[in-house]
């Protein structure tokens, strides 16, 4: 038996989750530094599996598979393809960023109880998160994929409703409100979807007799395994609600601003960046792995949702007042882009899809840690309430809008790539969802745009006057990501080299090919 | 000899880099940093520049491969240069009328305390338009394409502080996003239809498609070409750029940024030559642009604004060239490099008054000013002479022919676009030698420094005390050198250009070239330029020469009003996209709050027939709905497991 490297990763943050919560009350400190060498441990692991994979080999690699419980054919089968290994490199990447920027946000408050430890189960949640996001990415066995894809929604829903931002207009206890208001309804939206897909995986049993994906897509590849027409769109449609809740898409999307707007900057991240993902990431893997047929029957429907998101996610962050609801809003539209992304089924849509999952992780999580550093200065979430801080505080500025520039996929930085690929190949498919969609990048210029103008031009508005500029910790969060997003603008192949055989695959399980030039160029 | 491409972009991009993140300790020597590597480039392009001549005409295209970009199955889009004779002429003036820029703005910006940065961003400036014309295909250029329209919001916002010039770089980059739009369609519409989008192979292969399909590419480039070149109907935002320090503007309006739209269509010529539809209507745009600029510049008291009106017109002649066809590319191209001696000169010598005039731009309170800056009235009057086309100097010889081929174009397309062209050679002699006259010649009409507060256009770049009257000097050598050096370019380049047909032949086999016949007569057509020229200056020395000015302007016709305001075309902008817009967006929080929201939580209500819990979600009910919910779904997965062998 080879060395199990994927539940290692996994492992690994739930231990840090463990012991985290178990650093006594006074130590808190400790805690922190706890939880970050694990989240840095769990990366240097995520590295080695993109360092084994080998992308021109078998589909599903560095497999684990043992039997679980065995009467119902559950089985604990781990493998993980480009798409999976790209994905949990932006998890691993992610957290360490997630936990040293939200170094503070959980110091209890002067008031609180000595016995009250708020710092280690904050740190802990977080790291448990990553072991169930990671091994989302890694379960091959559908039913493991779906107890993790419903346990994570617990720690999410206490990191949402306990540890909200502290940066709100009301009082604590219309605040508290607010947050346990968004925090449940993060947890109706997507309980009601998991629900729904349980129904739809015991119906896959229940047609099938197995849970595993690879045993599935084979057989039906090899067209041994039929699947009446009705019930194949009927799971199909099981599994992709829960999916488009958790992406979101429109209209399922309402539970997102409110959740994002409520959590600290770093938990809005990981909401965002990282947990939302395992949404598109199903969506490619289970919908157009498992229902080749009934994904293609949707697709007309779907990229028409996925459309509207686009315009109308920008259209409303347009119209927001508050930064991380912007932010939010912002996401959802990019949400639209993957999605219509994955549903084009072309090469480059599906790549582009991709890259766009880890992309929009990055210039997320460096848009919105700023403005979480922004926000904590003022102590305000209002964009009315900022105004000239690029001359008090340049440097925080100056990322600012690098975040905001990768946000509205400036050529030269990672999301141009990946927003190009996406547009360019639905628009061989669908040229006019193709064109509509590109009205996206004006909007995306307006309302990131809009939001650096008004929280950082003009003269200095007077509550700002002393604010300061970015400290090491803050710095050392954020250079990495602009590292990063501007590495892959320009180069994009390590990605692009892991990536491409999944999508070869994905592409072979829908029978699908790209339409082909309409003359040949000549040379 | 080719690897030198590369770094053709990499000075500049490295002295960006380098002043951006280099931080307080250089203050001290980043401006003369960034105008070094800018001349490095410049020396290089020198270097290239005679292998290039060394070479047989035909055989002078250089590439340079550096990596394959986005690999992705079927999609190949590649880090790669190509440097012709297009590009040669274009990297030419980018980096020598960019080098002088740079030389003039280190007097210019020397008591801004954000000079350093103001240097970094005119390295990347440079960086991205040599990236926009080096490309070997659209998706590169795309990035210089967007680079370019990065620096200029950086530029024009530079002084970020003033809420007035936040708004124009704002407004400059969005504007350009829409063209930037049409430029994705393109190239996507390239890969549908040839499986690539590289230059070679899309140009190459035009005549295997059909013309419809080429119609849609070439209107979809000239969209973003609007974008870029300010021509309309996407002109608006160039007028409120000049909030940018002069140097930008002289940069943006000569070198690099305006001139990337002429470039782009003079780089696809192969398009537009296959589709009549969309050349023509290139031709129409830079004609009604040609005259809605040098209108709006007539009417403008702005010194700054007026230049700006100019060269929205002037870059009009240049679109409507390259509507022409193989008559007309060399021209455009031509005009473009004569265009940027000029218009640069005109621009800093603008900066140089400005300078001296305590940052007053109003024309109405300059006056008399050529005894006090005799170096800056020289060189602004050749500058002047050079671009209303005066017989022997840059413009005379670059304009003159784009109006005969205009003519030449036949059939009453060509009259009306040269009859366009004509009138615009007499408005451009109007509006020019108002500026001159108001400026430097006439009584003094200085008023004291205005209150920098209430003067939305003083730059801040320079002390200035409420209430001193301006005391007028001329600049130092730093700004004076980089206008004489332009001056000569004003006075010679064109006539240069035009022995032997040498610019025309240099560019031939990029651009192909046919000798246009206008109906008339060559010499006919530059005789009628002639008289049209001597009608505008004799209109304005009428007006501003002879009659005392008043410092106040008057009320003027309703044209005169219209113009003042760009032709209300800003004012539809904003009542139709910005005001439609707001509401649009205010509707749809609603309708997000409201309708979406409680629509979904409706339907998940009324399948659950739930609808009274739901309504208790605030006060507490809702965590022990959703407990029981979760605790249902561990149930309801117990009870699966446990019914075994389904």
């Amino acid at each position: 038996m080879s060395f199990p490297l994927l539940t290692l990763t996994a492992a690994v943050p739930a231990a840090g989750a463990i012991l985290t919560a178990a650093v006594p009350a006074a130590r808190r400190t400790a805690a922190k530094w706890v939880a970050l060498l694990f989240s840095l441990a769990t990366l240097a692991l995520a590295v080695l599996v993109a360092v084994r994979f080998e992308p021109g080999g078998a589909r599903y690699q560095l497999t684990e598979s043992h039997a679980w419980i065995k009467d119902f054919g559950v089985r604990y089968e781990l493998g993980v393809d480009g798409i999976g290994v790209a994905l949990i490199a932006l998890t691993a990447l992610l957290i360490p960023f997630v936990i040293a920027a939200g170094w503070h946000d959980a110091d209890p408050l002067e008031t609180a109880s000595k016995r009250w430890r708020p710092t280690q189960g904050f740190f802990a949640l977080i790291l448990a998160v990553e072991a169930m996001v990671v091994i989302s990415f890694e379960a091959t066995d559908v039913f493991l994929f779906y107890i993790f894809f419903e346990a994570m929604l617990i720690p999410m829903y206490f990191l949402i409703g306990g540890f909200g931002d502290r940066a709100h207009g009301g009082s604590d206890e219309n605040a508290a409100a607010q947050r346990s208001y968004a925090a449940v309804k993060f947890l109706l939206y997507n309980l009601a979807g998991g629900l729904i897909m349980l129904a739809a995986v015991i119906g896959l049993y229940v047609v099938t007799g197995t849970f595993s994906l690879t045993e599935i897509a084979d057989a039906r590849a090899a067209g041994k395994m039929d699947m009446a027409t009705n019930t194949e769109r009927l799971l199909f449609l099981g599994f992709f609600f829960a999916f488009a809740v958790k992406a979101p898409l429109w209209p399922l999307h309402t539970w997102l601003p409110g959740a994002m707007g409520e959590a600290t900057a770093p938990v809005a991240v990981l909401i965002t960046a990282v947990v939302d993902k395992v949404g598109t990431f199903a969506m490619l893997r289970f919908c157009l792995g498992l229902f080749p047929e009934a994904s293609k029957w949707a697709t007309p429907v779907i990229l028409v949702l996925a459309l509207i998101s686009i315009v109308y996610g920008a259209l409303l962050a347009v119209g927001q007042r508050d930064i991380k609801r912007l932010i939010a809003y912002a996401s959802i539209s990019h949400f639209g882009f993957i999605i219509m992304g994955i549903f084009a089924m072309t090469s480059q849509g599906q790549s582009g899809a991709t890259l766009y999952m880890v992309n929009h992780g990055l210039s997320t999580a460096a848009l919105m840690l700023v403005a979480g550093f922004l926000i904590s200065r003022r102590g305000s979430r209002l964009i009315a309430d900022f105004g000239g801080v690029q001359k008090v505080a340049p440097v925080l500025a100056g990322t600012f809008l690098i975040g905001g520039l990768a946000t509205l996929s400036l050529p030269g930085l990672a999301p141009f790539v990946s927003e190009f690929l996406v547009l360019v190949g639905t628009f061989s498919r669908y040229p006019v969802i193709g064109i509509i969609a590109t009205f996206g990048i004006v909007l995306a210029a307006l309302y990131t745009l809009v939001l650096y103008q008004r929280t950082m031009t003009g003269p200095v508005k007077e509550e700002v006057r002393s604010m300061p500029d970015l400290r090491l910790r803050e710095l050392l969060v954020v250079t990495p990501l602009i590292v990063l997003l501007i590495g892959l603008g320009v180069y994009p192949k390590p990605l692009t080299e892991i990536v491409n055989p999944a999508v070869e695959h994905t592409m072979s399980d829908v029978k699908q090919q790209d339409p082909a030039p309409e003359v040949e160029a000549a040379k | 000899m080719e690897n030198l491409i590369a770094l053709l972009v990499a000075a500049p991009l490295l002295g960006a880099a380098v002043l951006l993140c280099g931080g307080r300790r250089l203050d001290k020597t980043g401006h003369w940093l960034g105008t070094l590597l800018a001349a490095v480039s410049f020396g290089i392009g020198a270097v290239l520049f005679v292998d290039m001549l060394g070479r047989p005409a035909d055989d002078r295209t250089m590439d340079q491969f550096l990596y394959s970009w986005i690999p992705v199955e079927g999609f190949q889009a590649d880090v790669a240069f190509q440097l012709d004779q297009l590009s040669m002429t274009f990297v030419l003036l980018i980096t020598g009328v960019g080098t002088l820029i740079h030389v003039y703005s280190i007097g210019y910006m020397e008591h801004d305390e954000r000079r350093r940065r103001f240097f970094g961003y005119l390295n990347l400036f440079l960086a991205a338009m040599l990236l926009l014309v080096l490309a070997d295909n659209y998706l590169l250029l795309y990035v210089g394409w967007e680079g370019v329209g990065l620096a200029s919001y950086l530029l024009i916002g530079f002084w970020q502080h003033k809420p007035s010039a936040a708004t124009a770089a704002k407004k400059a980059f969005l504007v350009n996003r829409v063209g930037d739009m049409g430029l994705s369609i393109a190239i996507m519409l390239m890969f549908t239809t040839f499986g690539t989008f590289a230059f070679g192979p899309v140009l190459g292969s035009v005549g295997r498609t059909s013309e419809g399909t080429l119609t849609a590419i070439g209107l979809m480039l000239l969209l973003a070409a609007c974008g870029k070149s300010a021509q309309v109907p996407l002109q608006s935002w160039l007028g409120d750029a000049m909030e940018g320090p002069t140097p930008v503007s002289a940069l943006i309006h000569a070198a690099t940024m305006v001139t990337a739209g002429v470039y782009l269509i003079v780089r696809s010529g192969a398009i537009f030559n296959a589709s009549p539809d969309a050349q023509l209507v290139v031709a129409i745009v830079g004609a009604v642009t040609l005259l809605f600029g040098a209108i709006v510049g007539c009417a403008k008291d702005d010194i700054k604004k007026a230049l700006a009106g100019s060269t929205m017109s002037q870059i009009g002649y240049m679109v409507l060239a390259a509507g022409l066809g193989p008559i007309g590319y060399a021209f455009a191209i031509m005009h473009l490099v004569t265009h940027g001696f000029f218009k640069a000169g005109l621009f800093l010598g603008a900066g140089s008054v400005m300078h001296g005039m305590n940052d007053e731009v109003d024309m109405r309170k300059y006056g008399g000013l050529r005894k006090y800056m005799p170096v800056t009235f020289v060189t602004f009057g050749l500058g002047y002479l050079a671009i209303i086309g005066f017989p022997g100097l840059s413009g005379f010889w670059s304009k003159d022919k784009i109006i005969e081929a205009a003519f030449a174009k036949g059939g009453t397309e060509g009259w009306i676009l040269g009859g366009v062209a004509l009138l615009g050679a007499a408005i451009t002699a109007y509006y020019m030698t108002r500026v001159m006259l108001l400026t430097f010649f006439g009584e003094k009409r200085w008023q004291p420094a205005p209150d920098p507060d209430t003067a939305p256009s003083v730059e801040p770049g320079i002390e200035v005390h409420p209430g001193d009257m301006p005391h007028p000097h001329e600049s130092p050598r730093s700004m004076t050198i980089p206008m004489i050096v332009l001056a000569f370019g004003s006075v010679f380049a064109g006539g240069l250009f035009s022995l032997n047909e040498s610019f025309v032949t240099w560019l031939e086999p990029v651009t192909s070239f046919e000798h246009g016949h206008p109906p008339i007569g060559a010499a006919a057509v530059t005789g009628a330029t002639m008289v049209a020229l001597v009608l505008g200056v004799a209109l304005a020395y009428a007006q501003y020469g002879r009659r005392p000015v008043p410092v106040v302007a008057p009320r003027g016709s309703l044209l005169t009003r219209a113009a003042r305001r760009d032709l209300f075309q800003d004012d539809f902008n904003h009542v139709v996209l910005v005001r439609g817009g707001e509401h649009l967006t205010r509707s749809l929080v609603y309708v997000d709050h409201s309708l979406v929201d409680g629509a979904v939580g409706g339907t998940a209500a009324a399948v659950g027939g739930l609808s009274g819990r739901l309504r208790k979600l605030q006060n507490g009910y809702a965590r022990s709905y959703a407990v029981s919910m979760f605790g249902g779904a561990a149930v309801l997965v117990a009870a699966t497991l446990l019914m075994r062998g389904v």
